[in-house]
């Protein structure tokens, strides 16, 4: 029974193990279950009818021939969904998006019109057999052209609204303005600076393209009234809430389940048309309908991310301390404001943009603009637009070490907040948590020999022969994660809380359900580490479930890091109250005080005596048999978090390319990420986020991008086109850490997951711009990709 | 369009069936035979999603048609894993690590599968070369690759093994 | 990404599917590889109404030395191009460029005649076979007929096979293993993709000059391009930094690319250049 602690610790694979997956035995042996593989008695297929063109009106929608085909049950517009009022739905960011595209089209591949059939093959027979007319409106695809004064006006159903859900519109495409910091105070120290830097920065738009697409099977029994959906959601019980709002059917009827889901990386946040068709139909039907997205649509309709249009300034001294920052960027968000952001912020946390650096002025505005574009904005494997934060505070401070001819290292030092000043507010009102900025940069200098690589440098830009040019991108930066503190975080209403449900059994095992929803990032194995942890159970015998809506507490889901952030504190403080409970159990059994008694890995103990003791295996059996008078039998517990801040993650990357200068194409030799993320629970998956986060930062940075032609058609929405690199293209990864734990997070935890994503994209760009830097250039847009690399080359006049 | 009668043996198990000559090997799988183990990711063979092992090769079951399949063998990441034991492969991506979402999983077990069968003794250039077919969005690949290396050494093994047996 | 309905045939002789070609006339497709007719299908840009798989022809396979040629069927994947220890001997050339072609899946299924019957100028063989001076069998109803590569290509998705007529065989020479040399130099932006530019060049030297030379390009014109004006500025004479000038500049001016995601035409045009240059400078090491 007392078997030495170092084994009695290794037992419970609680947290700081390299656990391996709970999840991984059905994913390897073909066992899944992702939304495709669900098959219903009776269920029936659809597929959408989408706009060819990107501005038009409707003329006529014949659905005659489409609904002659033999096993077409059913071909639905906007006309036959407005009796039910489900011909428009509101967004998450306070607009409203058409269901199904009502008299006008408003983006290339907008849903028109719906066709059910038995299967997948004869709906796809309806969808080509439907016949719309269209008469063609000209599109407007570039947003400071929808705000001239003589544009077009795109949203005609907002004809007359100058107040929007975020407040004044100045112009008929104009959706909001939204500004943080002090202005006054920020143009003060531009008027006093010493020097001044400006860069314009086109963040382009991209999509995060998980290899599952977007999909549903709705299931609505009529004699029953309940709706069953299972879908591909980041947030189910959010969409519970929008469900039942629109239906009118009571949320205890709506039943909503994400099952295995096959990544998402904020695309499978926000409510889509295609779900709520599914819906109607099925209401409609009386049967089971399933649609599910292809690839085309899931990157042409399917929330995209960024399309910033950004100019940063940063005031700063000579020796380069920096006295001030301003941000102005036009927002692209499409046809809808359909962001999932929380409500009160439309540019959601972009004002994290003065990043790592103690600014003590800075302003930032954003202004949002309707294109006849697809709807989004999502918060692509990020915090909601910190990607965008990030990548324009990072380039600036480049730019100003540039101009001043300070080394990037030097001036990032020069300005980053120390670390004694935690917790910082900085001037746009963010508290962060905790951070030691020095010391990470300095660890990573080190172990890449920052030097030497800057004297190789200098030697390969001295040669004329050389075939490539050298770049080396450093970047240092702070993220904001975990929304939220529901006082200012909530969507249509609802508190970006989380939750945790955790019942122990008679046996000593146990089962936790949650608000989130795993999408890869290994949920069932860390949070049961977490509690194994907390309260001395095997991690191995403890459940994790997520995702049904009628077994798991409230919660708003898995983005923007919040899982460990918000629910891994639920979890803690759910197995604190158990472990409250257990103590007094064990005092009761063990016949002392509860003072008396010590907590010792997975039991509690006499002080000073191991002989007198209770595991929480003992005491679980004893919750349920013999326990103190007066006390309720039973041993579980819930929590609903809501976190008292956002935690602040942060890393310190670094890029060594080679650039061949007569192709263009630029070949990654070094990465190097050190992350923070405070308190580790499994290092294992860790390292796996990270090398994914790098990789889609690499996509992005190098490849990503959704263009349009003059007349809105969407170019490069296959993945012919649309870059996923390969294990050939990838580059290879290092990983660091230091750990510096969040003050106010039950666990000290940050979230890790986005971080690489969020601080790798800057980094290429960084040192892309790099190897171009002693020629003058201060930036180039991304993608970073053969052709506009050759571009560059080119207009900076090198020869190979 | 009428249907044809196809059989072929699917993970050892020989199957007859009448297809429309449209239905795609991926479509035949996962909705005839109920084997949802290979996914449908791109659709334009791009991503590897849909590998499966059609007569000793690996083939994005996407982009053949089922009919193709007439007469041929079939092998599934259902068909990996003998009575119940997994194979190296398996085991392997399990240890290192080597999935996240779990999606592109079963196209890269059957790939690795078969790469490692004509390749037994990869370089690490040669395995992600050899699994350049198949998108994966979570992992990066780097323990993709560490898998696929550790699959290759207990492959070895077990060779020797039963060679030495 | 649903195909329409079609009808399906798998002749397993060659005069079988000649005859089904007859039969179902215009409505009738090959299917080779399928890698580009089953997507144009899913995506509805193709609609035939019956398919005709010469997979299962055995004459259609296979690699073989006869009478001082090697002949290819068309219906050899490039895996089993890039496996081929005879071409890897004789024609070294054609495993190389198959390893650049797609991806280990597609590349058990695409054929090298799929690839060249389909007159994509972004397909890869069209111009690896005019480096090669590779001859093309076409069987048809009326017999067989030989149309070297140079003369095949006629513009996007044009070739001069008629269409009743099945790709049957590539016949190419082996190289003289003493003094041949070649490569294929291809720029893409990740596996899987279309050359943004490629060039293949075939070269030999015979005592320090340059007795020969073939140089061709890839989806940088609505076809491959026959770069004879450049092969000739090779011709005669050591090669020289300015004879392999020469030679790109003449590549160059030949180019006529369509814009896309790729990069424009002056990129395109640049591209098939270096890549020019890359061939040759490659090719010429390979030269013993």
């Amino acid at each position: 029974m007392n078997a030495p602690l170092k084994d009695r610790q290794a037992a419970l694979q609680g947290m700081g193990e390299s656990r391996l997956r709970k999840e991984d035995a059905r994913f390897i042996q073909g066992k899944g279950n992702y939304v495709d593989d669900i098959k219903m008695p009776g269920m029936l297929f659809m597929d959408i009818v989408r706009a060819p063109v990107a501005h038009a009106r409707i003329k006529k929608i014949n659905k005659e021939a489409a609904l002659a085909i033999p096993g077409v049950h059913a071909v639905l517009t906007a006309d036959d969904l407005k009796p039910l009022k489900l011909h428009w739905m509101p967004t998450l960011a306070g607009d409203v998006q058409a269901v199904l595209a009502d008299e006008k089209v408003h983006f290339q591949m907008q849903e028109v019109a719906i066709v059910i059939a038995d299967d997948r093959y004869i709906a796809a027979d309806a969808v080509e057999a439907v016949v719309v007319e269209y008469d063609e409106l000209p599109a407007v695809i570039d947003p400071f052209k929808a705000l001239e004064q003589d544009a077009p006006i795109l949203r005609e159903d907002l004809a007359g609204k100058t107040e929007g859900a975020h407040g004044k519109r100045y112009h008929h495409n104009h959706i909001f303005t939204w500004d943080s910091g002090d202005k006054e105070k920020a143009d003060a120290a531009f008027s006093a600076a010493q020097v001044t830097v400006e860069q314009k920065m086109f963040y382009q738009r991209v999509h995060p393209c998980p290899l599952e697409t977007c999909g549903c099977v709705a299931s609505f029994d009529p004699i029953r009234g309940e709706l069953t959906t299972y879908i591909t959601s980041q947030a189910p019980h959010v969409v519970r809430t929008v469900v039942s709002m629109l239906s009118g059917i009571p949320e205890s009827k709506v039943r909503i389940i994400s099952p295995d889901i096959g990544g998402g990386f904020g695309n499978k946040v926000g409510i889509y048309p295609g779900y709520v068709c599914a819906i109607v139909a099925s209401i409609v039907l009386g049967r089971p309908v399933k649609w599910i997205e292809d690839r085309i649509e899931n990157l042409s309709s399917t929330a995209f991310a960024r399309d910033y249009h950004m100019t940063g300034e940063l005031a700063a001294t000579n020796e380069g301390k920096i006295t001030g920052l301003r941000v102005n960027v036009i927002a692209d968000h499409g046809a809808f404001d359909s962001c999932a952001d929380p409500t009160k912020f439309p540019a959601g946390m972009f004002h994290i943009v003065s990043g790592s650096y103690d600014i003590p002025a800075a302003y930032c505005r954003v202004d949002g603009v309707y294109t006849n574009k697809a709807p989004g904005g999502v918060a692509y494997r990020c915090s909601f637009r910190v990607t965008e934060a990030v990548y324009l505070i990072e380039r600036m401070v480049d730019v100003l070490a540039q101009k001043l001819n300070i080394d990037k290292a030097e001036i990032r030092r020069k300005n980053f907040i120390r670390k004694e000043q935690f917790p910082y507010t900085s001037a746009f009102g963010f508290e962060y948590d905790s951070g030691d900025y020095h010391t990470a940069l300095d660890k990573v200098l080190n172990a890449v020999d920052y030097k030497g690589l800057r004297k190789e440098q200098a030697a390969t830009r001295a040669n004329p022969n050389s075939p490539t040019l050298m770049g080396i991108g450093l970047v240092s930066f702070t993220e904001v994660v975990g929304a939220g503190p529901s006082k200012i975080c909530d969507i249509l209403g609802v508190g970006m809380f989380d939750s945790c449900e955790i019942r122990v059994h008679p046996t000593g095992s146990a089962i936790a359900r949650m608000g989130t929803i795993t999408q890869g990032q290994g949920h069932q194995t860390t949070y049961a580490q977490i509690i194994a942890t907390e309260l001395g159970l095997p991690s191995e015998v403890i459940q994790v479930e997520e995702g049904d809506t009628s077994t798991a507490p409230y919660g708003l889901g898995t983005y923007g890091s919040r899982s460990t952030p918000v629910a891994g504190a639920a979890i803690a403080l759910a197995s604190r109250k158990i472990h409250a409970k257990a103590k007094k159990i064990a005092a009761h059994l063990l016949e002392v005080s509860e003072n008396d008694l010590e907590w010792e890995i997975d039991r509690f103990k006499l002080k000073g005596d191991d002989s007198k003791f209770k595991t929480m295996k003992d005491i679980a059996w004893a919750a349920y048999h013999q326990p103190p008078a007066g006390m309720e039998p039973g041993l579980e517990a819930v929590h609903y978090y809501d976190p008292p801040n956002f935690t602040y993650p942060f890393g310190i990357y670094l890029c060594v390319v080679d650039i061949d200068k007569a192709t263009g194409e630029t070949k990654v030799r070094r990465f190097y990420a050190l992350d923070d993320c405070g308190t580790r629970i499994n290092p294992m998956i860790i390292d796996g986020q990270i090398h994914g986060g790098l990789t889609e930062g690499y996509a992005v940075a190098m490849g990503q991008q959704l263009t349009f032609d003059a007349q809105g058609n969407i170019q490069g929405n296959t993945l012919m086109d649309y870059f996923l690199p390969t294990a050939v293209e990838t580059p290879k990864w290092e990983t660091d850490f230091t750990v510096t734990p969040s003050p106010h997070h039950p666990l000290g935890a940050k979230g890790v997951a986005e971080s690489p994503h969020v601080g790798s994209i800057p980094t290429f760009t960084s040192a892309v711009v790099d190897a171009f830097a002693h020629l003058g250039v201060t930036h180039m847009n991304m993608p970073h990709n053969a052709y506009r690399v050759w571009q560059q080359l080119q207009a900076s006049g090198v020869t190979s | 369009m009428s249907k044809q009668i196809v059989t072929m043996t699917i993970n050892g198990k020989k199957v007859e069936k009448a297809v429309e000559p449209r239905t795609l090997l991926i479509h035949f799988l996962r909705e005839e035979m109920v084997l949802t183990g290979a996914h449908i990711g791109c659709e334009t063979s791009h991503c590897g999603a849909c590998t499966v092992d059609v007569d000793g090769k690996s083939i994005k079951s996407c982009t053949h048609l089922a009919v193709q399949c007439d007469g041929s063998e079939v092998l599934t990441v259902e068909g990996l894993a003998d009575k119940g034991v997994l194979h190296a492969v398996q085991e392997a991506f399990y240890q290192e690590h080597g999935l996240q979402c779990g999606f592109c999983t079963p196209g890269m077990l059957v790939r690795a599968y078969r790469f490692l069968q004509d390749t037994p003794d990869p370089t690490e250039e040669q395995i992600r070369m050899g699994m350049a077919g198949n998108l994966c969005r979570c992992t990066g690949y780097q323990n993709i690759v560490k898998a696929v290396q550790s699959a290759a050494k207990k492959l070895k093994a077990q060779t020797k093994e039963s060679v030495a047996a | 990404m649903i195909p329409p309905s079609f009808g399906y045939s798998a002749p397993r002789t060659l005069p079988e599917a000649l005859q089904l070609m007859v039969q179902h006339g215009d409505a009738a497709k090959i299917l080779a590889g399928g890698h580009s007719l089953l997507p144009m299908m899913k995506l509805r840009f193709a609609e035939p109404g019956h398919l005709i798989d010469i997979n299962r022809i055995p004459e259609l396979k296979g690699i073989r030395e006869e009478n001082g040629l090697i002949k290819i069927g068309a219906m050899t994947t490039e895996n089993e191009l890039i496996d081929s220890v005879l071409l890897q001997q004789k024609v070294p050339l054609l495993p190389e460029a198959a390893r650049l072609i797609a991806d280990p899946q597609v590349r058990n299924r695409g054929t090298i005649g799929g690839d060249i019957a389909h007159g994509d100028p972004g397909n890869d063989h069209p111009a690896i076979s005019i480096a090669l001076d590779a001859t093309f069998i076409l069987t048809g109803p009326r017999g067989q007929r030989n149309v070297a590569a140079a003369n095949f290509f006629l513009g996007t998705y044009m070739t001069d096979m008629q269409s009743d007529e099945i790709l049957t065989s590539i016949h190419v020479k082996p190289f003289s293993t003493n003094k041949t040399g070649s490569a294929y130099c291809k720029l893409k932006r990740k596996t899987g993709d279309f050359a943004t530019a490629g060039a293949a060049v075939v070269l030999e030297i015979s005592a320090g000059v340059v007795s020969l030379a073939r140089i061709a390009l890839t989806n940088v014109a609505p076809t491959a391009l026959n770069a004879k004006a450049a092969a000739a500025a090779l011709v005669g004479k050591p090669l020289t930094d300015a004879s392999i000038k020469a030679a790109v500049d003449a590549a160059m001016a030949i180019c006529d690319p369509a814009e896309d995601l790729r990069g424009d035409i002056e990129y395109k045009t640049a591209m098939a250049g270096e890549m020019t240059k890359r061939a040759i400078r490659l090719a010429a090491s390979r030269c013993k």
